[in-house]
């Protein structure tokens, strides 16, 4: 097939014990991609993952690496060219950390796993990478999760592969860890070439990480492309069975589910300075309506999410008279009004004159939705 | 990290040095102490000079040292069979008596015993061998069995331990059948002892466990993988199936080996891998099995010297004297690994 492609299957189908799962897989990747699978638990991410590293038969099809299938490579071959990190808890005795990234250099050395002079290099080369250097003496089981990880990845890294495979990498990491080690595996993959295949649970990240993206959910892989085809509202939504909460594509982040009910409360916002009154009144259960922002307004962004109905004008011009009088129509239903809003500028000084005619009223008037 | 290096190799040296020390010492009291006084000029004549005292010469060439060789080649055995075990199902306190393994040998063993001396005197050493294997097999099969079922690492050792009892108690019912000329042998052979080793027995010994203990040492590389677990084993190329069904004949042919000449010996397979490593800081098979094995030498002819000497000229078992040691260890291995 095609020679452009490192990484290719065709017609792929894996499950356990006979079963397929998930049929007619077909993906290609070139050196040097990042290939994330997402999807909810139990969809078989790890199943692919690990038919893919030949834990588990393929039922049908085939999985080619650098042009030959991985059914006729030598156990040899394979790890010499795929190295794993696995979600399997590792029960060591008396293995510092050091000890268990030199298994990595398992296929390289002689009969009696002897280290080299280069063995040794490479081992240290590929803690040095992770910032594990400093824990060569630990024991293994009693370093922290994310050092765990660490060491784990080095381990990898060491067997020098053409392909890492990575099930849940970042799975026990905290914000600080998580970034470093997908930094560390966006640098293999541009410095080393080397092809990077993943599942991943936090969705910024994937967007943020990958060349390609594959979704798995049911009996075939319905989406697979770049992080921008695929890191779509609806299409995410659907993944998941988002029914309660959104997903926001701008932000590769999740929101929860809008207050349910008759809104009672109008924000007067922008800039910014609505976002954190928004969540205070979704926390709250409060359902409220939002104005007037302009389109390319971050307040709009979230207010889309969590407002029971949005006020807006089109980025960059003044707010017409229309939309202000839409606006105030909603507003006399309210009877409390939470303006946000220190200053105005040109475009929205409409808001200053909905401001007004809510104090003339004598509606509520709020500085945040704290009080109440 | 040279440092660290340094330190390392100078505790693998240390620990060298004091077992090999400890291992000098316990032939020199085997050969000197017994229900017999054999003075130092006699042993250096009988030894060295191949003269002295008709009996001292039979006692020292016929009895004592080939009984001691014996002690070194089994415990040796044990010890290594132990740490296979171990490392098979990743579990400190796995052993070939506590999983039972040692008494499905003996249960086979007594089986071919009762059967061939009632019509002839005298049995065949491969045939006992044999034998063991068999029953040992036949355990491992029942344990192997039972850890498919069960996940949890103390239910395995509560069936291998009943699997014992059950094997244990059918050669008790054999023995009660068998003739009595036949009894006192069995029953003293059933406890676990190095008596009555003939040299002839060593030779067999000596021939079988040396080179399946080299075949350990050589899959050092494998068995270090192994030790990460079976699926990053296999992503570091090695055939975990066959892998698997190496350790499994090894371990078990290494126990039929003890069980065919000196019965069970309990918790040595536990307490010297334990011991050795701990001394060692290391799990690392390169280093552990070679010294596990001497471990194991050390630990038996202690232990027998304790046997046939604490109450001479009355002997005890072998197991005996290994449990008063063994089973502190293995309490504290429990203990430690429940704090964990």
């Amino acid at each position: 097939m095609n020679k452009e492609y490192f990484f290719y299957t065709k017609k792929l189908t894996v499950g356990y014990n006979g079963k397929p799962l998930i049929k007619d897989i077909e993906v290609n990747l070139k050196k040097g991609q990042i290939l994330t699978l997402i999807g909810p638990n139990g969809s078989g991410k790890s199943t692919i993952l690990k038919s893919i590293t030949k834990h588990l038969k393929s039922i049908c099809g085939t999985i080619y690496i650098d042009s030959e299938s991985i059914e006729s490579m030598s156990n040899k071959d394979m790890a010499q060219k795929v190295s794993v990190m696995l979600t399997d808890k590792l029960k060591t005795e008396l293995m510092t950390c050091k000890d268990v990234v030199e298994t990595g250099r398992y296929p390289y050395t002689g009969m009696l796993g002897i280290l080299s002079e280069e063995d040794n290099l490479q081992v240290r080369n590929a803690m040095e990478l992770v910032n594990a250097w400093e824990l060569r003496d630990r024991d293994f089981t009693e370093i922290s999760d994310g050092q765990r990880q660490r060491i784990l990845l080095a381990r990898a890294i060491c067997q020098e592969p053409e392909i890492i495979v990575l099930d849940e990498p970042t799975s026990f990491l905290d914000i600080h860890y998580e970034l470093e080690l997908l930094s560390i595996l966006r640098t293999l993959a541009e410095e080393r070439n080397i092809t990077v295949i993943m599942s991943l649970h936090e969705l910024d990240m994937a967007q943020k990480v990958s060349d390609l993206v594959m979704c798995v959910k049911g009996e075939y892989i319905t989406h697979l492309g770049a992080p921008e085809e695929i890191f779509q509202k609806e299409l995410i939504s659907q993944l998941y069975d988002l029914s309660n909460g959104s997903y926001n594509p701008l932000f590769g982040s999740f929101e929860m589910e809008r207050p349910k009910g008759k809104p009672k409360v109008f924000v007067i916002a922008g800039g910014g300075t609505g976002i954190a009154e928004y969540r205070i009144l979704q926390k709250k259960g409060i359902p409220f309506v939002t104005g007037i922002l302009h389109k390319n307004d971050i307040d709009y962004q979230l207010a889309q999410d969590l407002a029971s109905e949005v006020f807006f004008e089109k980025s960059f011009d003044p707010i017409s008279e229309a939309v202000f009088q839409n606006a105030l129509d909603r507003m006399n239903s309210c009877n409390i009004v939470i303006n946000c809003l220190k200053t105005y500028g040109e475009i929205n000084m409409k808001n200053k004159a909905l401001y007004r005619e809510a104090v003339s009223q004598g509606k509520k008037i709020l500085e945040s939705a704290d009080m109440l | 990290m040279e440092k660290s290096k340094n330190t390392n190799y100078i505790r693998y040296i240390i620990t060298l040095i004091v077992l090999i020390t400890l291992f000098v010492i316990l032939i020199l009291l085997n050969i000197k102490l017994g229900s017999v006084d054999v003075s130092v000029k006699d042993i250096i004549d009988i030894l060295f000079h191949g003269s002295g005292n008709e009996t001292n010469y039979n006692i020292l060439w016929k009895v004592r040292l080939p009984r001691m060789m014996a002690s070194i080649i089994l415990g040796g055995a044990l010890a290594l069979s132990g740490f296979l075990l171990q490392t098979f199902f990743n579990n400190p306190i796995a052993g070939p008596y506590v999983l039972g393994i040692s008494s499905g040998s003996k249960m086979m063993v007594a089986l071919v015993m009762i059967a061939v001396l009632s019509r002839y005197h005298y049995v065949n050493s491969a045939a006992l061998i044999i034998a063991a294997f068999a029953g040992a097999m036949l355990s491992m099969g029942f344990v192997l069995i039972i850890s498919r079922k069960v996940n949890s690492v103390s239910m395995l050792i509560v069936c291998g331990v009943m699997i014992g009892y059950i094997c244990s108690a059918i050669t008790d019912i054999m023995i009660t059948f068998a003739d009595d000329a036949n009894i006192v042998n069995l029953h003293n052979w059933s406890l676990g002892s190095f008596s009555g080793t003939s040299w002839k027995n060593v030779g067999v010994m000596a021939s079988v466990v040396l080179p399946t203990s080299l075949i350990v040492f050589l899959m050092s590389k494998p068995i270090g993988a192994y030790q990460l677990g079976e699926n990053y084993a296999k992503n570091m190329g090695i055939n975990i199936k066959l892998f698997r069904i190496m350790l499994v004949l090894l371990s078990s042919f290494l126990c039929a080996c003890v069980t065919a000449f000196a019965g069970p010996i309990s918790f040595v397979g536990i307490a010297v891998p334990h011991l050795v490593k701990s001394f060692l800081k290391t799990s690392k098979p390169l280093i552990v099995t070679p010294i596990c094995f001497l471990g194991g030498s050390v630990f038996c002819l202690g232990c027998d010297l304790i046997a046939r000497t604490l109450f001479a000229p009355v002997e005890l078992s072998v197991s005996t004297v290994s449990s008063i040691f063994g089973v502190p260890i293995v309490i504290y291995i429990m203990l430690k690994k429940r704090v964990h």
